[in-house]
Parts: structure tokens; C-alpha cells; sequence
């Protein structure tokens, strides 16, 4: 009994918010920025440089994640030769990197340029290498319009990197500190793998924006990524509207495979964000304790030069010297730490949440099939309500109708098996990826930490017989 | 000689976990002492109880002050406090290094935090609970031990001064097997300590000021001052840094259970793979957090014993520098009664015992000044060799694991 009320009431509450929701997109799409609901972004060539990264309420754009190609090479991918061949793997290749960043403008009109620059052997693309430069708001743009045209196909979209208004106006104000250098490198960093998982997915690669996006020297401002503009706001319309979507689907899985899956990316993501957190936690504490020795290597020197017992004196000297080099040894693994694993659990955490809006196309899918079909029975009602009646042209708008729904319940099932194949495939190929991503990049780590306790060996042997020396 | 110890957590009525562990040799301080046959001192056991700890000292001796050859008191901290206080209160050993007290044992922070862990016990799964009660009763084991050792190593100086030795106190605090019905200061006491401290640190700065003819002893109050400074400098920054250390170390632990729950949840081949990092971050964590013990008690605790060494022989000089204005005082008085020949007798005693005392203070304070540069030398070189071959056993067994890990991670593929 409870729960039916509570249904009703919920249902009652979300065709509130559906109407009021429908509304606002029907008052936003007469806006001129706005050309349609799937919120198409390209407007002419801008008018001079604007601002870049402002107020985003809702950051993150979600996607998929790259294999982490942490350092400043480039990456080379193999894509398959097509969706459904995954059989024929040509050695073709392709090799994206994002590079110099430069700063162009300066006060709060500033903004960072990137060169990207591809290196590539297929045929899809006019030149062997080509270089152009692009800005953040372009990649942006990129997603945008990937998104919409693949996520409700069931294709894992890789989402572009987050927009970050700290870290870009420490950079516009023009301090040349550590901060702002970091999160420079940080973001051509994410930008690279953002490219790179891109190109891998096979149906991206051969998408028009995307050539577009790599070669063309000129191109068409994204302004509509700007949360403020009226695709921006037609953006958190739609987020909130699909929010309420999902809460009143209740889809009857039939497909048990489904079900298993959606649970374990439920489960790999509360995992993944938990040790995100934690080697975040890590990067900061190394951070820490390398600021830590070097001040204790300083105070350590001090030390030695006020002792006045000489060989104890030249000992400590030689322990403040073995600390400095630690310190550096500790500063150069939380960038390991960091570069390495950090980013790239947090480019798994955004992926994740694309899969998920994968699963979640699908049950839109679903619900669509299923509300032609009840359309479709309403219609027959109808049909046969007016066969009583004898009304003889509106019966045949009845049957015309009924047609017309018919054709609808088809074309949903038909959309709905397509999507179902889709994300089969694309789940198999995400898990596969994500194998290789993780084994490589761990396996990097590991290598990185060897290295450190290589140097330690090092450090120390060299200290021993110093310290030995006291007499 | 080893010590066993009973660790005995007491939380209401219910005992937490005890614990039996018996320790290598003792002196976990290095500390360079004679082993002197005819008297022994050490701490052989101790017990925590609920906010005091019980020391029981062991002393074996041929000397004849001593009814038996080998016995055992109970003591607390501070009685050891009492015996401390009652060396420095003496005038007759104004012209030695009184063996610094050791510091109060402080198990607040760590009782905190087990206390913690008891009231969140219902948000985590039982083994994180179970790993870090492990954990946290380590780190109270690893306090426990030190303030052992530090109570030790204050009687073992003792016992090898030729001439503290030879104190009574120290042998009622070593032989009487009843309470010493020494209480800590009340109020009143310590507020008069507090001024009495403000007195003596003013009267120190105007003692220091006057130069010294003798250069040794000029030369030592130079030294001890800036030595002094950088010790506490030094001391306190590499408690900031073990912190840091230890901070990592926590970290790493969290990162191996989201690992193992990982490996334990994934369907693809990546479940082994999680499984063995997880395994071998397990592994490197305890060495991490090792590392950090170690060098907490190699360098962190050889600089705050310093710190409170020096800060002894500072007060000795600063003994040294009262008698020497009070002897000077006494000299421009008794020139001044000779010429007003008034109370000359008087004046003339009052120089001589003030002469007397100033020259044996200074005798015995070059000697101990001498043993003091001495015993440091040989302290810290024995700690800095064994810090860092202890650096050198965890890197190495870190880089073993690591690369065997490695081997087999890379086999897999």
C-alpha cells in the first residue's frame, strides 16, 4: 500500500518537473545560440578572444578514458578497422601529441593554446603529419558534438578533460609559480590522453569533427560550451531531466547479461574513486614529506657546522647532502604517483560515469519502444471504439494512426536490439582496454618505485662509510 | 640482558589486548657506558596501566652499601622525577653534568586514537578494524618501549658517574622496596618552579655575559649556545618528517585494501593482477612504516637526547659562571672591608669559600665537559651507522619484493 502511494507520488512529481522541465527547453531553443535540443555548437568565427573556462556548474563532461600516456610522447594507437571487424586488425597507426603551451592574451581574456600535432599513416587523412593549434574550450566542443551524436547509439564516448576556474586564473593573472606550471602540464597532459582515447575508439576516428578537429588550421569557435550560454543551460536542463527520467524507468531486464554488468560498473566505481582518493591522499603526504626532509637536510647542515668534533662535523655535513638528494627522490615519485596512476584513476572514474549514461541510453531506449507500444494498444481502443460508432473517416484516420504507431513500435525495438548489440561491443572492447591500460600503467609504477629504491641503495652506501669514519 | 614487558591496556573493566614481548639488549639509546661490574643497573620490566606506567628496576651489585647483591623495586615516573631534582638541588654536584630527567611518559595521543577506533568500530568491516587495532596497538608498543629505554638510560648514567653513583637517594631509589611517597608538585610548587625558571634564565643571560679568562671554558659556552639551538632545530625537524613518513606509509595501507577489494570484485584478468600489487603493497607498507620507526629511534630520539644534554651541560657552565661572579663579588668585597678595615675576617671567609667552590666546580666541569664531547661523538656515530644500514636492509628488501613482484607481473602478460 505504501509503496504504491509512494510511486504515485513520485510519478506525480516527475510529470510536474517533466512539464516544467519541457518548457524551459521549449523557452531555450527559441533562443538564438541554441539551434536545436541536441544543442549543435558551431558559431561563426569569433569575435575576438573570450573567456575561457568560466563559472561551470556543472563540470564534468563525462567520457571515456584513455591508456595512460602519462609523459610528454606521443601516443601511437592501433584502432580496429571497423565495428564489427574486429577480426581484421591492420598495422596502421596513428600518433597524436599535444604540446607548447602558450599563453595568448593576458588578463582575464586569456587563454592557453595547445599544439597538436599528428603523425599517421592512414588514408582517411590528407596529410602524413599535421600541426595545428588548438584551445580548451575546442576540445570542449569536440565532446560536445561526439556525445551527441553517439552516446544514445550506445558508443562510449571519451569524456574531454574538466574545466578547472582556480587553476586558469592563477594562469590569466600571469603568476609564474610552480602551481600554475603544474596545472599547465597537467592539463596538456589530460588533453593528450583525451585525443588519444579518441582516435582509439574506430568509429571516432573516422568521424568528420574529429578530422576536422585534427587538421584543419581554422576552426569555428565552441562558444556553446560555456555553461552560461543558452546550450549550456539547455545542458543542466537535459541532466536534470534525465536525472527524474531514471528515477521513474522501471525496466524489466530481460537480458540477465545486463544486469551483471551494470552491478560491476557500480562496484568498479565506488572501488575506483575510493583509491583515487587514497593516492591522492598519497601524492600529498610525499609532497609533504619532501618538503620536510629538505628542511631537516638544512637544519641537519647547521648542525654540522656548529659541531666541533671535525669527522662528526664532515659526517652530518654528508648527512644533510644524503637528505637533499632524498628529497628530491621523494618530489620526483609523487609526480610518479601522480602522473602516473592518480590521473589515470581519475580518467577511469569519468569513464566509468560514461558507460553508466551508456546503460542509461539504452533504458531511455527501452522506455521509448515501450511507450509506442502502449501508444500503439491506445490507438487499437480507439480503432475499435469507433468501429461501433461508425464514424467512416475517422475510422480511417484510426487505422492510419495505428499504422503509423505500428511502424514506431518496430522502429523502437529495432533501435532498442541495435543499442543492446552496441554496448556489448563497446563494453567487450572498453574491458579490454582497460586491462591494458591498468597492467601497463601499473606496471610503470612499480618500475618507478624500484628506481627510488635503487637511488636509496645508492645514496646510503655512499653515506656508510662517512659515518663509519667518526672517530 | 633481556627485558620482557606485559603491555596491559585497560579501558574500563575490559582489557583490550595484552601483549608479551621481550626486547633485545637494552639501551635502545645508545648511550656509551662503562659495564661496571660492581653496580648494574636496568629497567627489567614494565607494565602500563591505565594512566601510569610501573618500572621495574633490576639492579645487580658487589658494592657493600647494598643489603643483597641482586634486587628489584617497583618505581614510577616520578620518583624518578624525585631523584632527578634531588641531583640538581645539590650544591655538591654543582660542578657535574646531572644526567638529564627522562621525559614524562606521554601515551595521551595514542590512547586518543585507540579510543577512536573503539567508537567507529561499527562503520568498517571487521579487517580493516582488526588492521588497524594492530596497528595502533604497534605504535602504543613502540612508545611503551621508548619511554623504557629513556627512564633506563637516565639510571644507567647514573649509576656510571664516579660520583652520583655514590648518592644516597640514589640507593634508596635503587634498594627501598616500599613506595617513596614522593608526590608530584602540587600547584603552588610548580607556579614557584616557573618563577624560580624566569629568575634563573635572567640571571643566566647576565651570567654568560661576563667574559671568561679561561678559553676552554669560553670556548664551551659559545659552542654549547649555538649547538644547543641547532639540536632543537634539528630535533624538531625530523619529527616532522617521520610524521610525513608515517602519513605515507597509512596511505599506501589504504591503497592495498581498495586494491584487494578490487581484485577481488573484477571479472576480467586484472583480478589476479590487483590481487599481487595489493599483496605487495601489503609487504612494502610494513617496510615503509619501519623505516620510519627506525628513524625515529636512531635520529629523532639521539637529537632530543642531546637536546637535553646539552641543555644540562649549559646549566652546568651556568653553575660555573654563578660561582665565578660570586667569587669575583666576594674578592671586590673583601678588597673593599681591607680598605675600610671593617669585618675583614668575615669578608676573608666568604672569599675563600667562594674560591674553593668556584675552582672545584670548574675542575669537575672541564673533565665533564671533556666526557660529554666524548660520549656524544661516540653516540652519534653509532646511531648514524646503524641508521643507515638499517636504511640500507629496508631498501633493499623493499627493492627485492618489488622487483620480484615485477617478475612475476610482467611473466603474466
Amino acid at each position: 500500500m505504501h509503496e504504491c502511494k509512494c510511486k504515485r507520488s513520485l510519478a506525480g512529481f516527475s510529470s510536474v518537473l517533466f512539464v516544467v522541465l519541457s518548457l524551459v527547453k521549449v523557452f531555450l531553443s527559441q533562443s538564438p545560440e541554441a539551434a536545436c535540443l541536441s544543442a549543435e555548437d558551431i558559431s561563426p568565427s569569433s569575435n575576438g578572444p573570450r573567456d575561457d573556462d568560466p563559472d561551470d556548474l556543472f563540470a564534468g563532461v563525462d567520457g571515456g578514458s584513455v591508456s595512460g600516456q602519462s609523459r610528454p610522447q606521443s601516443g601511437r594507437v592501433r584502432p580496429l578497422a571497423g565495428p564489427d571487424e574486429e577480426e581484421n586488425r591492420d598495422t596502421f597507426d596513428i600518433q597524436i601529441s599535444v604540446s607548447d603551451p602558450e599563453k595568448v592574451g593576458d588578463g582575464m581574456n586569456a587563454y592557453m593554446v595547445y599544439k597538436v600535432t599528428t603523425k599517421t599513416s592512414l588514408s582517411i587523412f590528407s596529410r602524413d603529419e599535421v600541426c595545428v593549434k588548438r584551445r580548451f574550450s575546442d576540445f570542449l566542443g569536440l565532446y560536445s558534438k561526439l556525445a551527441s551524436k553517439y552516446m544514445h547509439m550506445g558508443y562510449i564516448v571519451p569524456p574531454a578533460p574538466e574545466k578547472s576556474i582556480v587553476g586558469m586564473t592563477k594562469v590569466k593573472v600571469g603568476k609564474e609559480d610552480l602551481s600554475s606550471v603544474e596545472f599547465v602540464e597537467k592539463r596538456r597532459s589530460a588533453l593528450e590522453r583525451y585525443l588519444l582515447r579518441t582516435v582509439k575508439h574506430p568509429a571516432l576516428l573516422k568521424d568528420p569533427d574529429v578530422l576536422q578537429f585534427l587538421e584543419s588550421s581554422e576552426l569555428p569557435r565552441a562558444v556553446s560550451t560555456q555553461a552560461l550560454s543558452g546550450a549550456g543551460i539547455l545542458r543542466m536542463v537535459n541532466k536534470a531531466a534525465d536525472a527524474v527520467n531514471k528515477m521513474t524507468i522501471k525496466m524489466n531486464e530481460s537480458d540477465a547479461w545486463f544486469e551483471e554488468k551494470q552491478q560491476q560498473f557500480e562496484n568498479l566505481d565506488v572501488q575506483l574513486r575510493k583509491l583515487h582518493a587514497s593516492v591522492e591522499s598519497l601524492v600529498c603526504h610525499r609532497k609533504e614529506l619532501s618538503v620536510n626532509t629538505a628542511s631537516f637536510a638544512k637544519s641537519a647542515a647547521m648542525l654540522g657546522n656548529s659541531e666541533d668534533h671535525t669527522a662528526l662535523s664532515r659526517a652530518l655535513s654528508q648527512l644533510a647532502e644524503v637528505e637533499e638528494k632524498i628529497d628530491q627522490l621523494h618530489q620526483d615519485q609523487s609526480y610518479a604517483d601522480f602522473y602516473l596512476i592518480s590521473e589515470l584513476l581519475g580518467d577511469y572514474v569519468r569513464l566509468i560515469t560514461a558507460v553508466k549514461g551508456v546503460f542509461d541510453q539504452r533504458m531511455k531506449a527501452w522506455a521509448k519502444w515501450q511507450d509506442a507500444q502502449v501508444m500503439l494498444q491506445r490507438k487499437r481502443e480507439a480503432e475499435a471504439k469507433l468501429q461501433y460508432a461508425n464514424k467512416p473517416d475517422k475510422l480511417q484516420q484510426a487505422t492510419d494512426e495505428i499504422r503509423e504507431w505500428e511502424g514506431k513500435v518496430q522502429q523502437g525495438e529495432r533501435d532498442f536490439e541495435q543499442i543492446s548489440k552496441n554496448i556489448r561491443r563497446e563494453v567487450g572492447r572498453f574491458e579490454k582496454d582497460r586491462v591494458k591500460d591498468f597492467r601497463v600503467v601499473i606496471i610503470k609504477y612499480l618500475e618507478s618505485l624500484v628506481h627510488t629504491q635503487q637511488q636509496l641503495i645508492k645514496y646510503w652506501e655512499a653515506f656508510l662509510p662517512e659515518a663509519k669514519a667518526i672517530a | 640482558m633481556k627485558q620482557t614487558f606485559c603491555v596491559i591496556f585497560k579501558k574500563e573493566s575490559s582489557i583490550i589486548a595484552v601483549d608479551s614481548i621481550s626486547c633485545g639488549p637494552h639501551c635502545l639509546m645508545n648511550v656509551d657506558l662503562q659495564t661496571d661490574a660492581t653496580l648494574q643497573v636496568d629497567i627489567s620490566d614494565a607494565l602500563s596501566e591505565r594512566d601510569k606506567v610501573k618500572f621495574t628496576v633490576h639492579t645487580k651489585s658487589t658494592l657493600p652499601n647494598f643489603k643483597q647483591n641482586e634486587f628489584s623495586v617497583v618505581r614510577q615516573h616520578e620518583e624518578f622525577i624525585w631523584l632527578h631534582d634531588s641531583f640538581v638541588e645539590n650544591e655538591e654536584y654543582a660542578g657535574y653534568i646531572i644526567p638529564p630527567a627522562p621525559p614524562r611518559p606521554d601515551f595521551d595521543a595514542s590512547r586518543e586514537k585507540l579510543q577512536k577506533l573503539g567508537e567507529g568500530e561499527g562503520s568498517m568491516t571487521k579487517e580493516e578494524f582488526t588492521k588497524m587495532k594492530q596497528e595502533l596497538e604497534a605504535e602504543y608498543l613502540a612508545i611503551f618501549k621508548k619511554t623504557v629505554a629513556m627512564h633506563e638510560v637516565f639510571l644507567c648514567r647514573v649509576a656510571a658517574h664516579p660520583v652520583l653513583r655514590k648518592d644516597l637517594n640514589f640507593h634508596v631509589f635503587l634498594e627501598y622496596n616500599q613506595d617513596l611517597s614522593v608526590r608530584g608538585k602540587n600547584k603552588k610548587e610548580r607556579l614557584e618552579d616557573f618563577f624560580k625558571n624566569v629568575v634563573k634564565s635572567a640571571d643566566g643571560v647576565l651570567v654568560a655575559g661576563v667574559k671568561d679568562v679561561d678559553d676552554f671554558f669560553e670556548h664551551e659556552k659559545t659552542f654549547l649556545l649555538e649547538y644547543h639551538n641547532r639540536v632543537k632545530e634539528a630535533s624538531a625537524k625530523s619529527d616532522r618528517k617521520i610524521r610525513s613518513h608515517k602519513n605515507a606509509a597509512d596511505d599506501i595501507n589504504r591503497i592495498a585494501s581498495t586494491l584487494y577489494t578490487l581484485g577481488t570484485q573484477d571479472s576480467t584478468d586484472l583480478c589476479k593482477f590487483f590481487l599481487k600489487v595489493s599483496e605487495l603493497f601489503e609487504k612494502t607498507r610494513k617496510i615503509e612504516a619501519r623505516v620510519a620507526a627506525d628513524e625515529d629511534l636512531k635520529l629523532a630520539d639521539l637529537l632530543k637526547y642531546y637536546l637535553r644534554e646539552s641543555q644540562a651541560a649549559k646549566d652546568l657552565l651556568y653553575r660555573r659562571g654563578r660561582a665565578l661572579v660570586d667569587y669575583e663579588n666576594a674578592n671586590k668585597a673583601l678588597d673593599k672591608a681591607r680598605a675600610k678595615n671593617k669585618d675583614v675576617l668575615q669578608a676573608e671567609t666568604t672569599q675563600q669559600v667562594c674560591c674553593q667552590k668556584f675552582e672545584k666546580i670548574s675542575e669537575s666541569a672541564k673533565q665533564e665537559l671533556i666526557d660529554f664531547k666524548t660520549r656524544r661523538v661516540a653516540a652519534f656515530r653509532k646511531n648514524l651507522v646503524e641508521l643507515a644500514e638499517l636504511e640500507l636492509k629496508h631498501a633493499k628488501g623493499n627493492l627485492q619484493l618489488l622487483q620480484s613482484c615485477l617478475g612475476v607481473l610482467k611473466g603474466d602478460t
